[in-house]
């Protein structure tokens, strides 16, 4: 029932498109086969690019947020000036758009000509996302450790457990486990994200189609790469379901 | 000898609320003290104080005649010589009944992992949960979680209890078994500090009781004198509440 009822949908809308008047040159310019066959070895390779920036980018924003996470909960006066630090750089990067992040990073940066400053746009762009992100991150690892009862503090530290102790045997295994679906929904969002290191010039897969589209004014690279992208996430998108399936579980047990 | 534990003019304001308004009290070694009075008169507030949870506003606490209470004393050291055991369990949910038992010995007092796994099956042996040792705390009672609870107390071997309302979050059918354990410890000459709204159980173990009201040590004595024939005013009037609600 579930498939008949999707296939007279996919039906209909194939339809409504199929004759709209435009349509015709619409499918010449963006679902063109020949322009796919041709673009497509280039755009991979571009995709490949983008997954190694991914895979590295999320490491470090992990452990960037991760540590920011921390030094925003540290408690009493003396910790005030790394708090408010912490504190500012989540705001300031939450609130940077991207692009304007990409910008600044990677034409302001390598414009001081510091040496030891890279001018690689793949590593610039890297780093601009990685700020981006680990403030986001930064803000998901903070709720997931303050939703730990303090009742679980303080039974660590009543055990003789010093504060670091308590953060990493007893608190953050915790909060880890509670906020691993937003982490995969943000791990999803980077995913499509990587993309915007293209303008600043590193051919990625996005860059790729450009290059591939500007040739003969056909947009179908740009369908090709997009489509790409999708399938990129959809696993990620599924575990992030399973993850939040068996965390509702697990709640409902205990 | 000095008192494993000597409280010192304990003085604990939160903003203009004072709560404990300078409390003395000694426990020896081997002793039983049960803290018992309404709640709000201080008692869980107290055993905070004493297990460094709290900053204190004035006052002193001396563990084995060490001022633990001095704020150049390293509290995680001192604490290590205490074991808590709270109200609500406070087990780790996402480690295992061993696992939460061999957490302070391993990590804290460096016992080899095996070693520290042997003497905690001992121990969860002794209070009848051998069978539960790798199950996780939320396939417990209450009563097994508290039982493991105290076992992850005794771990260490501390030199002082403080149990905390143990049995209040418990489902009355429950009670009886931590009970028993706690009675089984005071027997076996540990050294207790208790609060608890169990007058029953309170006047059985109990070497001292001490009556708080209003964060004052109103009295204390022998569980037969504080319990059945109080001396002040204020004693009375809640031990008759008491009696009145039936828990007496």
């Amino acid at each position: 029932m579930a498939i008949l009822s999707t296939l007279v949908f996919a039906v209909a809308a194939g339809w409504a498109i199929s004759s709209s008047p435009g349509w015709p040159r619409v499918r010449s310019s963006f679902f063109d086969l020949p322009t796919v066959a041709e673009s497509f070895p280039a755009i991979l390779a571009g995709l490949w690019l983008n997954i190694r920036v991914l895979v590295v980018a999320e490491v470090l924003i992990l452990v960037l947020g991760l540590g920011i996470a921390a030094l925003r909960t540290l408690r009493g006066p003396v910790w005030f000036p790394v708090r408010a630090l912490a504190t500012g750089y989540v705001d300031l990067f939450r609130g940077l758009p991207l692009i304007i992040c990409l910008y600044l990073v990677g034409f302001g940066l390598p414009g001081l000509r510091l040496t030891g400053v890279p001018n690689d746009p793949v590593v610039l762009g890297g780093i601009a996302l990685v700020l981006v992100y680990a403030a986001y991150v930064a803000e998901v690892f903070r709720a997931g450790i303050e939703s730990v009862h303090p009742s679980q503090r303080a039974a660590a530290r009543s055990i003789g457990l010093t504060h670091a102790q308590t953060m990493r045997i007893v608190v953050l295994p915790q909060a880890v486990r509670r906020v691993l679906p937003p982490l995969l929904n943000d791990f999803v969002a980077l995913q499509k994200d990587c993309g915007l290191i293209s303008v600043l010039g590193a051919v990625d897969a996005v860059r790729a189609a450009q290059i591939a589209a500007a040739k003969d004014f056909n947009f179908t690279p740009y369908v090709v790469a997009g489509l790409l992208f999708v399938v990129l996430a959809v696993p990620c998108a599924r575990l992030a379901d399973a993850a939040a399936r068996r965390l509702a579980r697990r709640e409902g047990a205990a | 000898m000095t008192a494993v534990l000597q409280v010192r003019n304990l003085v604990k304001r939160y903003g203009e609320h004072t709560v404990l308004d300078g409390v003395d009290i000694e426990v020896a070694e081997h002793e039983v003290v049960v803290l018992i009075g309404a709640s709000g008169s201080g008692k869980s507030t107290l055993l905070r104080c004493v297990n460094l949870q709290e900053d204190l506003d004035d006052g002193q606490i001396l563990l084995d005649g060490t001022d633990i209470s001095d704020p150049r004393m390293n509290a995680d050291v001192a604490r290590r010589k205490m074991g808590v055991v709270f109200q609500a369990f406070n087990l780790f949910p996402h480690l295992s009944v061993v696992d939460n038992v061999t957490l302070a010995p391993r990590v804290v007092h460096g016992m080899d992992a095996a070693a520290a796994r042997e003497r905690a099956l001992a121990l969860l042996a002794r209070v009848g949960l051998q069978d539960k040792a790798s199950a996780y705390p939320d396939r417990l009672s209450g009563g097994q979680q508290q039982r493991v609870a105290i076992v992850r107390a005794l771990a260490y071997e501390p030199r002082l209890l403080l149990l905390d309302e143990i049995t209040s979050a418990l489902d009355p059918e429950l009670v009886g078994e931590v009970l028993t354990l706690v009675r089984s410890l005071a027997e076996a000459g540990r050294t207790i500090l208790m609060a608890t709204h169990e007058m029953g159980f309170a006047r059985q173990v109990a070497d001292r009781v001490c009556f708080l009201d209003g964060g004052v040590l109103v009295e204390s004595g022998p569980p037969d004198q504080v319990l059945a024939d109080p001396v002040e005013d204020r004693t009375r009037q809640f031990l008759r509440r008491v009696i009145a609600a039936g828990r007496l």
